[in-house]
């Protein structure tokens, strides 16, 4: 239990603080604590948690990636545009031209990192400038509503009937959503490939000399950044059911702050599936307790950043005072 | 003769490479093929729209060379440029005099610098990562923005303003004027004064830096706190030229000011890094956007063909550094 509480300070940590805001939101307002809310935080949630998981396998191979949300514009946009040529296709169809289009897009950010020695944020600054203001001058601006059927149907996994007449229902993109989680989890732990990531990410030199492939690990961790980015571009569409060029614009910097605040490290080497998605549910219930509590809306970004830079104060700071010499250097590769 | 240019190729500096080449290569191929990119209209309108963007970045050039980020940059210019905007109002709106814009100002430059200290002393503090510290800035000031606007414009401001925006002195466009003296003022800082050659140190390797008796928490904070007031400037200078502050007014500038400095030869990492080059490098893409406007593209293919040029830029000192390998293996 000691070890638990060493090893996974700050999943603790946010465990803790997300239990404690749970508890006064239950107590002081009379919706939060209900199954329909709670189904509803997951839905809403779901299309950040599989950016934010594949972002994680990024950041704990040393990299950081700015182009992920811009890069699942694109692939919205482009599979909008495959499936109506090719008359209007499946899940099946859909997820794998999304999928591919993702990991290519991916793999484009690995090859320069890779190929010309560029580093991670230089990269992804650069191609989140040429996505976006290619699909920009490309598509005018112009959205797209006309998507297929299957595609905007809403598909309901599971619902039921509240008290006071409201249904309470999970919808694909939870159980996508899980996949995506799992699929990660047994990535980064449970195979041979994600322990060569925590290990190239916090000391690639070493890494290098132990045998691992550097090469491989910058297409692996970006490829899957970029499958998750597809997958996630292709439920962000199903659940707006719209395509929107410029939707996920910005979304980058708020899945960051997420995974950071669930305890990933810029500049490699840690981070866990569980303290990710915690990172991005302590996010959204402070959103919904706020929006439940009647504060407006305008004030829900204030107060989270507030949160966010009072976290990394306290969590910084404590670490630092327990053992001064850990952290030495933060910045190896970020 | 030669100590001439040596002297000049010191000043210029190994940075300078990138940059320059862009910078003829963007004449080369706008000259050519579009006869009115060469005429006063297109760098006067480059001219104008230059110390939006260059402001910024000077903004987000001192805390890279740390080794750290700024991500703040936009919204503390857009906060800087509400405070201006509410004194004004408070003062008369249209009627305010220049001593309400005075102090607008100043209150403006407080502001830019709280957000600054408050970042920097965290970032020295904590050790926090200043990816992570400035992010949460940024949408905490974002959040405070829309909270105090609503997401409204705010404008409504006295003539003289409009002059700062759009007005010329002996031909050159006052904000830019403003841009050429804080590109001085940066470079100064950075080359003549202790607090400039502690911010490289830190930014080479901070835990020498400590060894070797610098101060480097205040270091940190000092950089910081110019950083936001630079912001705060920026902010003053968007207010006169949009002749209104919306939160979120220069938004998609927040990661062309870290691709200019990339550009301008600055290393991700920190350390290394001159005004000057950077400031060629934002002429080069301010003259890419107007050459492409000329052609009939618009503004978002010119974020892309930046984007390019970044890699591009990237590739070739690739190339180079390749090169020069080879040759140091063969001596």
């Amino acid at each position: 239990m000691r070890r638990l509480f060493h090893t996974q300070a700050t999943e603790m940590a946010l465990l803790a603080v997300t239990a404690l805001i749970c508890f006064f939101l239950a107590t002081s307002t009379d919706r939060f604590f209900t199954l329909g809310n709670a189904f509803d935080l997951l839905n809403i949630s779901s299309v950040n948690i599989i950016f934010a998981v594949g972002l994680l396998v990024v950041l704990i191979a040393g990299g950081i990636d700015i182009s992920f949300a811009v890069a699942a514009s694109v692939v919205q946009y482009v599979t909008a545009l495959i499936l109506a040529q090719i008359g209007g296709g499946s899940w099946v169809s859909g997820i794998l031209i999304a999928g591919s289009i993702g990991i290519l897009l991916g793999a484009f950010n690995a090859f320069l990192i890779h190929k010309f020695r560029i580093i991670s944020i230089v990269v992804t600054i650069a191609t989140f400038n040429i996505y976006f203001g290619l699909l920009m001058f490309f598509t005018r601006g112009v959205s797209i509503y006309d998507l297929p059927d299957w595609w905007t149907e809403r598909v309901i996994l599971f619902e039921r009937e509240m008290a006071d007449g409201t249904w309470a229902e999970i919808r694909l993109p939870v159980l996508v959503m899980a996949l995506c989680v799992a699929a990660t989890w047994f990535l980064i732990r449970h195979t041979t490939i994600g322990r060569q990531l925590y290990a190239f990410g916090d000391n690639p030199d070493g890494a290098r000399r132990f045998g691992v492939n550097i090469g491989a690990m910058q297409f692996i961790a970006f490829g899957w950044l970029g499958l998750m980015a597809g997958i996630a571009g292709l439920i962000q569409a199903h659940y707006a059911q719209e395509v929107v060029p410029n939707a996920l614009y910005g979304r980058e910097l708020d899945v960051l702050a997420a995974v950071v605040l669930g305890g990933a490290r810029l500049g490699g080497g840690r981070g866990s599936v569980f303290g990710c998605v915690l990172g991005v549910l302590l996010i959204s219930i402070v959103q919904n307790g706020l929006n439940l509590m009647g504060v407006s809306p305008y004030a829900f970004q204030m107060i989270i950043g507030a949160i966010i830079l009072l976290a990394i104060t306290l969590s910084n700071s404590s670490i630092e005072k327990l053992i001064p010499f850990l952290r030495t250097d933060g910045r190896k590769q970020s | 003769m030669t100590t001439l240019v040596a002297r000049t190729r010191r000043m210029l500096g190994p940075e300078m490479a990138g940059p320059v080449l862009a910078f003829l290569a963007v004449m080369l191929i706008f000259g050519t093929s579009s006869p009115q990119f060469l005429s006063r209209a297109t760098f006067g309108s480059v001219a104008f729209q230059l110390p939006e963007l260059g402001l910024l970045t000077l903004a987000m050039l001192l805390p890279i060379l740390t080794g750290g980020l700024n991500l703040a940059v936009t919204f503390t210019a857009n906060i800087a440029g509400l405070v201006v905007a509410w004194v004004l109002q408070a003062n008369g709106g249209v009627d305010a005099g220049p001593a309400a814009f005075a102090l607008g100002a100043l209150l403006a430059l407080a502001a830019g610098a709280a957000s600054g200290i408050v970042m920097g002393l965290v970032i020295a503090y904590t050790r926090a990562h200043p990816i992570l510290v400035s992010l949460s800035m940024m949408i905490f000031l974002r959040g405070l923005g829309e909270f105090l606007t609503r997401g409204g414009d705010v404008s409504g401001f006295p003539t003289f303003i409009r002059q700062l925006g759009h007005g010329s002195i002996l031909g050159i466009p006052a904000p830019l004027l403003v841009f050429i003296l804080c590109v001085g003022l940066w470079h100064l800082l950075l080359s003549r004064t202790k607090l400039g050659f502690n911010t490289y140190m830190i930014g080479s390797n901070i835990e020498a830096a400590h060894y070797s008796g610098v101060n480097t928490r205040k270091v940190l904070v000092l950089v910081y706190t110019l950083s936001g007031i630079m912001c705060a400037v920026a902010g003053i200078i968007m207010m006169a030229r949009f002749n209104s502050v919306r939160i979120g007014h220069g938004e998609s500038y927040l990661l062309i000011t870290v691709l200019a400095c990339f550009l301008g030869g600055v290393n991700p990492f920190g350390g290394f890094g001159r005004v000057i080059p950077v400031f060629v490098a934002l002429v080069v893409l301010q003259l890419l956007s107007s050459g492409l406007n000329l052609l009939g593209a618009n503004q978002h293919l010119a974020t892309a063909v930046w984007g390019m040029l970044l890699v591009a830029v990237m590739i070739l000192r690739w190339i180079a550094g390749q090169f020069g390998y080879l040759v140091g293996k063969r001596e």
